[in-house]
């Protein structure tokens, strides 16, 4: 039988390549000077649906939410194999912290006939791993987080391994489910060449609008309008048309969205200072290395 | 959703398996004790499981006034629906202000289906918790807030996070963050046992097999650490940092590029994504220092770094600067340690 899989995907900083020009002199982040990426363990759940559907069949959707731009992790899940991509965006997503951000995925999610939702461990920009527990909570499925291995799927039940920390454990779900998938999981694989050439073009609203924009500088806003909805219909009509949903679209409460609907606030940020305290710098010959060692035996450190 | 309530307790979930109580939950005792002193209300515990009475009066020698105990021979095992249920209700019944999680496997697994529920926020692997005042952009103070402080972006900032209109204020602290409190056998406090309404419902999963897998050295015990970085070299070269550490009588560790190149194992890992560490005497062989090795280990007492790169980020949170090759400076420490301990036997002799 046949699965259909939602995975939640995220553009993020590349936080591994963080330089000093990506630190503001604030101590906040210069995210544009950030490459923007796939957040890695998003690709691992990916290929865990992907998997999945070679196996069983079943078609993949991905959704993420965030801004334009993101419209780049889109297109690659489709060149891997994802069936249909979700851009969704709005304004009103701003300033969402984890729980806001469960509650726009879940109206989003619900919108979608699924049986399994699969969603990265974390984040790296965030490094929280909440978002995927609590939209399970929200939509009333039950989760299973740190997926290392997928044992069995039959018969509308699932069987996975799990990392708990110290060891695993191997826990049987009736489906629907959400697993919270890790880089142990799998091997991501990379773009197929035919689907490259497929959708390569494949575009979100806002990109199409976008570009219309910058190559008609001078045209009126009604006529970029215009030309814009052509090229869509003109692009779905080559099942090139990358869906784009808003919070009035998938019927979210404005109450629990964006600054309003998160309770958690930033109070302060600091860039880390590394603590110089007193240093002493120790020659690396005999003499040096024994009068420091004594110097520790002295003051108890050492036995 | 809880209303803002000044009088909440604070509270530790207490995780324990088969009987057996965290360290996490424990480590956490000592700062809710704090945080709890300077609010003026109670510090509590909530145990959830079946047959934890034993567990619940050593919580109270770790500093609790009071410990919720919630028993149900459906709470054996933990399980994300039913501990969050069961943790949910209690936290509806008695409406704390503050909820802390140790962030292990299950914490991290529990707190956000916890806070979804409760429409609360919550703040992932904290290495710090204070208490201050936060002024808001239209001038309003609020004040005693719970500071939720975490490394964020890699490591590369620290981030203060609140929350002020939405009770309670919830967090999930990292393993090895904070001292483990001496028990005192004498203190007194109050066991609850608490009525649970749990069904079979209520565990959506059936645990088929679970393997505990005891790691392979406690870092967090070792009063004194000797961890080798790629600097070392070769994983035949890393027998330079196992028998400084034998001399030592120290545990041997790593940074996750030594990790990564096959030296040593990963339960020996330091840093963000490792063990967190506060030995006496941390000695770092070989290793740069980055931002997310140092999140495990700048708690050290004393931290001694060879490196032979004056500008390794390492020495600047070093307390003795050795600049120099690893493989000369350490069979030299090697070799007065173990004369040092020659002339002891003599002198005992
Ligand atoms: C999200 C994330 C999480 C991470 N988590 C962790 C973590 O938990 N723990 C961790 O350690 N890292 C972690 N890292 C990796 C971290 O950024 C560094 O890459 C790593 O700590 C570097 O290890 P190192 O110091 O051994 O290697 P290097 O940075 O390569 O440093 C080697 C050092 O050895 C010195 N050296 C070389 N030869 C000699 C010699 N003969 N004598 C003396 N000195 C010599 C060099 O000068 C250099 O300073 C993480 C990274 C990311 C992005």
């Amino acid at each position: 039988m046949a699965y259909n899989c939602v995975v939640l995907i995220k553009q993020v900083p590349d936080t591994k390549r963080i330089t000093g020009k990506a630190m503001n002199d604030d101590g906040t982040v210069n995210r544009s000077a950030l490459p923007a990426i796939f957040n890695p363990e998003d690709l691992n759940a990916l290929e865990l649906a992907l998997q999945i559907k070679d196996k069983f069949g079943g078609k993949i959707t991905v959704i993420t939410m965030g801004l334009p731009a993101a419209g780049a992790i889109l297109r690659d899940s489709l060149f891997r194999g994802a069936d249909e991509a979700i851009l969704l965006t709005d304004a009103k997503c701003a300033a969402s912290d984890t729980l806001a951000t469960s509650y726009i995925l879940s109206c989003a999610v619900k919108k979608i006939d699924y049986d399994i939702v699969l969603c990265g461990r974390q984040a790296i920009d965030g490094d929280t791993a909440q978002v995927g527990p609590q939209l399970a909570e929200k939509l009333g499925v039950p989760q299973i987080t740190y997926v290392e291995e997928l044992i069995e799927l039959n018969d509308k039940t699932i069987t996975a391994r799990r990392n708990i920390g110290a060891g695993w454990q191997q826990v049987k779900a009736k489906l629907p489910v959400l697993l919270t998938v890790t880089a142990d999981a799998n091997e991501p694989r990379v773009a197929a060449a035919k689907k490259m050439m497929k959708y390569k073009n494949a575009r979100t609203p806002i990109e199409v609008e976008q570009k219309i924009k910058l190559e008609n500088a001078e045209a009126a806003e009604a006529d970029i309008k215009k030309l814009a909805e052509h090229k869509c219909s003109e692009l779905e009509k080559k099942g090139l048309l990358i869906k784009q949903w808003n919070l009035d679209f998938v019927g979210a409460d404005l109450t629990w969205c964006g600054r309003n609907g998160s309770p958690t606030k930033v109070h302060r940020i600091q860039s880390v200072v590394l603590a110089s305290k007193e240093t002493k710098s120790i020659e690396p010959n005999d003499r040096g290395i024994s009068d420091m060692i004594h110097e520790l035996i002295e003051d108890k450190i050492i036995a | 959703m809880i209303d803002v309530n000044r009088q909440g307790e604070v509270w530790v979930f207490a995780e324990q398996h088969n009987g057996h109580l965290e360290d996490t939950p424990i480590e956490l005792m000592s700062r809710a004790r704090r945080l709890a002193d300077t609010l003026g209300v109670k510090l509590a515990a909530a145990v959830l499981g079946n047959g934890a009475r034993d567990i619940a009066a050593k919580l109270i020698h770790y500093g609790a006034d009071k410990v919720y105990l919630a028993e149900h021979p459906l709470l054996v095992a933990y399980q994300t629906n039913s501990y969050a249920k069961v943790i949910f209700d209690l936290i509806h019944k008695h409406k704390p202000q503050i909820v802390l999680y140790g962030a292990t496997a299950a914490g991290r697994d529990l707190a956000p289906r916890v806070a979804s529920a409760a429409k609360a926020g919550l703040t992932a692997d904290c290495t710090d918790l204070q208490i201050g005042d936060h002024k808001t952009t239209d001038g309003d103070t609020h004040k005693n807030l719970l500071f939720q402080i975490r490394p964020a972006f890699g490591g590369n900032i620290i981030a203060t996070i609140i929350n002020y209109d939405r009770w309670p204020q919830m967090a999930t602290v990292r393993e090895g963050v904070m001292p483990m409190p001496e028990p005192d056998v004498g203190r007194k406090g109050e066991i609850i046992q608490e009525k649970v309404q749990i069904s079979q419902q209520d565990l959506p999963l059936e645990i088929l097999e679970e393997h505990k897998r005891p790691k392979k050295v406690n870092l967090k015990a070792a009063r004194i650490i000797v961890a080798g970085g790629a600097g070392v070299g070769s994983k035949d070269n890393f027998k330079l940092v196992w028998d400084l550490a034998n001399c030592l009588g120290a545990a041997p560790a790593a940074t996750r590029a030594a990790v990564d190149l096959g030296f040593i194992d990963s339960d020996h890992q330091v840093g963000q994504t490792g063990t967190t560490v506060r030995p006496s005497l941390y000695i770092a062989v070989g290793i740069s220092g980055a931002i997310q090795h140092q999140a495990g280990m700048s708690g050290s007492q004393k931290i001694i770094a060879i490196n032979n790169d004056p500008g390794a980020p390492i020495f600047q949170i070093a307390h003795y600067k050795i600049l120099g090759d690893l493989n000369v400076v350490v069979p030299k420490m090697i070799k007065t340690l173990r004369e040092k301990s020659i002339k002891e036997e003599k002198a005992e002799a």
